[in-house]
Parts: C-alpha cells; sequence; structure tokens
C-alpha cells in the first residue's frame, strides 16, 4: 500500500498558554511544541499496515519548530520517505493547509495511486477551522472517514471502525483510494530509542517539497483571544501530602463514602 | 437579515442525542434576534417517528430510506448541500461529536462558507453573529464574527441548555430526498462495546487517572486506592491508547458518560473530550501539578501537587479509617 501520513505540530499543552499583545493570537515565545497526539497514531497506523501488507510509508509536515526532530523520528520508527513542505504552519488555518497538502499529492511529490490511504490524524487542538482530513477528502474527490481507530485491508478495499460514544464503534467498508482521519492506532504508538533517531539523522535526508501557499492563509479571522474565566473554581486543599491525604480522607467520610 | 437555520438531528439506536435539543435551543435563539426560520434535518432508517419530538424547530425536513443507517458524509454532505439551497439557510449547525465529525470541513468547503469548529458560545452583536469556540484542550478561547451571517457550525457538546431545545408542539414534516450517488463508504454495522469487564457506569466511586500517572505501575498504586474505597480504576484517552486500561474504561467524549457520588482525578488535565464524560459526577477531587489545569475549573476540590506521591498516602489514610 501507499501510506501517506500528515504530521502536524501543535503547542504543548502541559505548558502554560498566554495571548499575545495582539489580543488574536498565542504569544509564541515560551510555546513548547509536541507533535498532534492523533498523528503519532497515525504514523503507528500506517507503520502497522505496511507490516501487515507491505508497502511504503512517507510522511508529510509543514514547517514548524521541531518539526525536523519529528519527521527523523518517523523515519526512526520506519518510516520510508520523510518530507517537510517549507511553509510556516502557523500562519495557516486547516483550509489552507489543506490546500497545501492537496496539491502535494496531486503533484509528482505524492502520487496517488489505487493503493493509497492518506492517514492524517483525526483532529488538533487549534482546528478551530475543522478537521484537514475533511477539507482533504473533499479536495481531492476521495472517500473519507474520521475518528477512526483500527483499520483492515479486505479484497482491495479496507474496513475500518470509527468511534460513536459510549464505546460504540461502526464499522465501514471504504473503497481505495481514500482518506482516514485517525484517532487511534490498534497498538500504542511504538517507543524508538534516542541513539537509533541520530543515527538516522546522520545517514537519512527530509526531501523538501516547494508549495506556494494559497492567497487566502485562513478562512475565519478571529476578534479576540481570551483565556476562560474561571467558572467554579475548585476549593483548593494545601498543606504537606500527608495534610492533604488527610484532608480528603475527612472529606469523604463527612460524606458517607467510607 | 432573516435566513433560515438548518439543524442537523443526531441519534443513536432509535434515541435522540442530547446535542439534537441544544442545537435546536440555540438555533431558536439566533432566529428570536435575527428573525427566519429553524429546520430540523432527520436522516436515517427507520427514524419517522422521531420527528414528532422536535417541535422546536418550524419544520422537520425527513430523508427515511432504509439504506440511511449511519451514513457517511458522502450521503449527508450533499443532502445538506441541496436543502441550503432549497431553504435559503445561511447557517447550518451539527454537532461536536464523533458521529457528525467532518461533516462541517466538508459542507463549507462545497458551499464556501466558512466552518466554526468547538463552539460554546454564540450572541448576535451589532447585527453580526458571534461565535465562541473552545481551543487548547480549553484553555483559550476564541471569538470569530459571521459578518453576513453565514457558516457552518460544530456545537459543542453540554455547552448549550437542551431544554430550551425542547417542545410538546407537533412540527410539520416536509419529506426530501437524498442526492443519488454510489457511495464508496458503506456502513455495515454497529460494534458493541465489550461488556466482558467492569461497567464504570454503574459505579459509585472511581478514580480515574490520565497521562500524569506517567506508568503503568503507577495504574496499580491507582488500583489500590480504589480496592480501598470499593470503587475501580477509570482513564482518559493516552492512558487507555498507551494500553495500561482496556478500552471499557475510556471516561469521555468517545467512552462513558459516568456519573458517580465520587471522581477522583489524577494527572487528568481536563480537556474538553474528558470533561464531556464525567462533569455530572456528585463530586470531583483533582490532583494536578499544574496549578492552571482546566480540570480545577470545573471540580469541587482541587490539589496542586504529584499524584504518584499523594495516591499511597490516601490509599493507607483509608484503610487506617476503615480500621
Ligand atoms: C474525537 C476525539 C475524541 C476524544 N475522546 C476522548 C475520550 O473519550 N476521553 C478522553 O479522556 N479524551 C478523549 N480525547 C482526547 C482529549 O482531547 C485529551 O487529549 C485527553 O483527554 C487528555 O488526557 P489527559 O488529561 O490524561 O492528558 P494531558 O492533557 O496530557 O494531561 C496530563 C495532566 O497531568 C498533569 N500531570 C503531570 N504529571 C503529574 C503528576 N505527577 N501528578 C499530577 N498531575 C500530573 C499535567 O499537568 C496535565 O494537566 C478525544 C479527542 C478527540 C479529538
Amino acid at each position: 500500500m501507499n501510506l501517506i501520513v500528515l504530521l502536524k505540530m501543535v503547542p504543548d499543552t502541559v505548558e502554560e498558554l498566554n495571548v499575545a499583545s495582539d489580543g488574536k493570537s498565542l504569544d509564541s515565545e515560551y510555546l513548547r511544541f509536541k507533535l498532534n497526539d492523533p498523528d503519532e497514531h497515525a504514523l503507528e497506523e500506517a507503520l502497522l499496515l505496511k507490516e501487515r501488507v507491505g508497502g511504503k510509508v512517507t510522511v508529510v509536515a509543514l514547517d514548524a519548530p521541531e518539526v525536523d526532530d519529528v519527521l527523523f523520528m518517523a523515519l526512526a520508527k520506519g518510516a520510508d520517505r520523510a518530507v517537510k513542505i517549507p511553509a510556516d504552519q502557523a500562519s495557516l488555518g486547516t483550509v489552507a493547509t489543506a490546500r497545501m497538502f492537496a496539491t502535494f499529492l496531486a503533484s509528482g511529490g505524492g502520487q496517488i495511486t489505487p493503493d493509497t490511504l492518506v492517514l492524517p490524524g483525526s483532529q488538533a487542538i487549534d482546528d478551530l477551522e475543522g478537521e484537514v482530513a475533511a477539507y482533504l477528502g473533499e479536495a481531492l474527490s476521495l472517500p473519507y472517514v474520521g475518528v477512526v481507530s483500527s483499520v483492515s485491508p479486505v479484497n482491495g478495499k479496507v474496513v475500518v471502525l470509527k468511534e460513536f460514544s459510549g464505546g460504540m464503534r461502526g464499522e465501514y467498508e471504504v473503497t481505495l483510494p481514500a482518506v482516514l482521519g485517525i484517532q487511534s492506532a490498534e497498538k500504542p504508538p511504538r517507543y524508538v530509542p534516542v541513539a537509533k533517531v541520530r543515527a538516522v539523522m546522520k545517514s537519512a535526508k527530509i526531501e523538501t517539497a516547494d508549495i506556494a501557499p494559497p492567497e487566502l492563509a485562513k478562512a475565519l479571522v478571529v476578534e479576540r483571544m481570551y483565556k476562560p474565566e474561571a467558572a467554579g473554581r475548585a476549593q483548593m486543599l494545601e498543606g504537606t501530602p500527608e495534610d492533604i491525604a488527610a484532608r480528603i480522607a475527612g472529606l469523604l467520610t463527612e460524606r458517607g463514602i467510607i | 437579515m432573516s435566513a433560515a437555520i438548518l439543524v442537523l438531528v443526531e441519534h443513536l439506536k432509535g434515541t435522540l442525542a442530547d446535542i439534537t435539543f441544544e442545537m435546536l435551543g440555540v438555533g431558536r435563539q439566533i432566529a428570536a434576534a435575527q428573525g427566519g426560520q429553524v429546520h430540523a434535518v432527520l436522516l436515517g432508517k427507520d427514524v419517522n417517528a422521531l420527528a414528532a419530538r422536535l417541535g422546536a424547530a418550524d419544520s422537520v425536513l425527513l430523508a427515511d430510506e432504509p439504506n440511511l443507517e449511519q451514513p457517511s458524509a458522502e450521503v449527508i454532505v450533499p443532502l445538506l448541500q441541496q436543502l441550503m439551497a432549497q431553504k435559503q439557510a445561511s447557517l447550518v449547525l451539527l454537532g461536536g461529536t464523533n458521529a457528525s465529525f467532518g461533516l462541517g470541513g466538508q459542507l463549507s468547503a462545497r458551499m464556501k462558507v466558512p466552518f466554526v469548529n468547538f463552539c460554546k458560545g454564540a450572541r448576535v452583536e451589532g447585527g453580526s453573529l458571534v461565535l465562541t469556540s473552545q481551543l487548547f484542550g480549553g484553555k483559550i478561547l476564541s471569538d470569530v464574527k459571521l459578518a453576513d451571517g453565514k457558516g457552518i457550525v460544530s456545537v459543542y457538546p453540554g455547552a448549550f441548555p437542551a431544554e430550551a431545545g425542547r417542545s410538546d408542539k407537533t412540527p410539520p414534516v416536509e419529506k426530501v430526498a437524498v442526492p443519488p450517488g454510489s457511495p464508496k463508504v458503506v456502513f455495515k454495522r454497529f460494534v458493541e462495546p465489550d461488556t466482558s469487564d467492569v461497567d464504570i457506569t454503574k459505579q459509585s466511586v472511581l478514580v480515574a487517572v490520565g497521562r500524569g500517572i506517567q506508568s503503568q505501575d503507577n495504574v496499580q498504586l491507582a488500583e489500590e486506592l480504589a480496592q480501598s474505597l470499593g470503587g475501580v480504576v477509570c482513564a482518559s484517552r493516552p492512558v487507555i491508547d498507551q494500553g495500561w486500561l482496556p478500552l471499557s474504561r475510556q471516561v469521555g467524549k468517545s467512552g462513558m458518560t459516568v456519573k458517580p457520588r465520587l471522581y477522583l482525578a489524577f494527572g487528568i488535565s481536563g480537556a474538553p473530550e474528558h470533561w464531556d464524560g464525567m462533569q455530572s459526577s456528585e463530586c470531583i477531587i483533582s490532583v494536578n501539578t499544574d496549578p492552571k489545569a482546566p480540570i480545577f475549573d470545573g471540580s469541587h476540590y482541587g490539589v496542586v501537587g504529584d499524584a504518584v506521591e499523594l495516591i499511597p498516602l490516601l490509599t493507607d489514610r483509608i484503610k487506617a479509617k476503615k480500621g
């Protein structure tokens, strides 16, 4: 199979996020970036498919801080080809990003063959304009399913599971080529030792594909960005860990739980 | 300006989802401010009986056909596209749920109108519709203005009152036909969740662990605490995805919705997709190293601290109390 995984860097929300002085964007000074969680699962699912049925895994990303490390990590895990599109991801919205990927895939760079699966992560935490996978399906006129947690090739098609609520999943049969928004892989994403990534950095290359950004960078104009007001703020318990354990045990006794 | 609003009705296995009423409520609110009608779009297999409960809409546009069980985007999107034109709709409201995932982007691309994701608030300001979205796992809000009132909006579950969208009126029903096509994505069947494990929705005490628990060994610490409390362990998605606990223990948007008497959250940030599944718990106590973690905003009690350190201390205390 021709497996194309799209990777996106997102701000790490473990760090504090602040609004920039323009009041309309994130303050980038102290932002730390990490690979979008579902994208890591998309990569894993692609690698699992390659192991099961053979094929080639290509990873593609727009330019963003620390993206080279992530592309090398993907190669170290078993991807065959890594491509960077040198356009600043932060200035592009989802719609523009999807158009750039569509251009890449329609050009010689990507090539949609009859056995192609395009695998972006299901969603990212900053997808104000929607999910890349859905736009991409539309732009490439390919079938699309999102929130996918399992992909099995059967008779030239794939059978996928899409998550609903309450642990319920729906089984769909999808004709190839197709775009699948991956929510989680069938196995936890594999770990790759740093030494292996370092070795790959020396031996492998990241290709670049120059693609001009579309005229309209963002479909939506943000008027204001701000932090939510703490609505019903918790009553904070303070003290040494021992004190706190005692307080919680006390609360549970009061409530008749113990 | 007065133009129609379409609401895509959500239902699963013969039951209307709360999000349907939440959307009808916002739809009514916007229509009250701007004028125009609200149409509920109901499609599926054997769903016509559901129409009677959609009285908050001015009309129900119904497509009830055998091949419409859980249709994919390639069936729904062209239908919505056609209805937008027919009803001169400027606004389409979709559920921000897994079921409706991705429809908005595709419809927006076709209709060349913007799509707004994660919408938690809507108000009409100086004749324009201003929508508030929740980004970065609930840490940031953003306001966007739909200057000409046109857009496709994904409505965040639980953000608007469902009561506002319920009515005893009987709405007029208009049959609509789904545009023909040969779908490349075909629904086969539902795969029910594994029920061999404990049912976390029936527990009165839940000890929940998130990524902050750091390792599978530490999940064991939480197991011991849960045992001392007569409860069970559940988790946020990353813990399940790591394979540290089975899928049956996942709380949230894709997992279970729980309402225990006690929800102890250890190392969970409180992302909206998790909050979805546990917000109605009677007592929420959260432990997180980050004093600004969104989970504290909705918890009853909070502790800024290391979960891994606190859990065994708490287990000892509880065992001591129980004697
Ligand atoms: C379509 C879709 C469906 C989803 N469905 C679900 C779902 O059903 N359920 C779900 O949970 N998520 C779901 N998610 C994922 C969700 O968006 C979040 O990514 C997830 O809930 C985050 O889990 P977390 O809080 O454990 O991890 P993180 O957000 O990474 O938070 C970890 C927290 O641990 C804290 N921490 C770190 N170390 C410690 C320590 N030693 N002690 C105490 N605290 C510590 C950190 O400060 C941080 O707040 C879904 C996402 C999508 C896109």
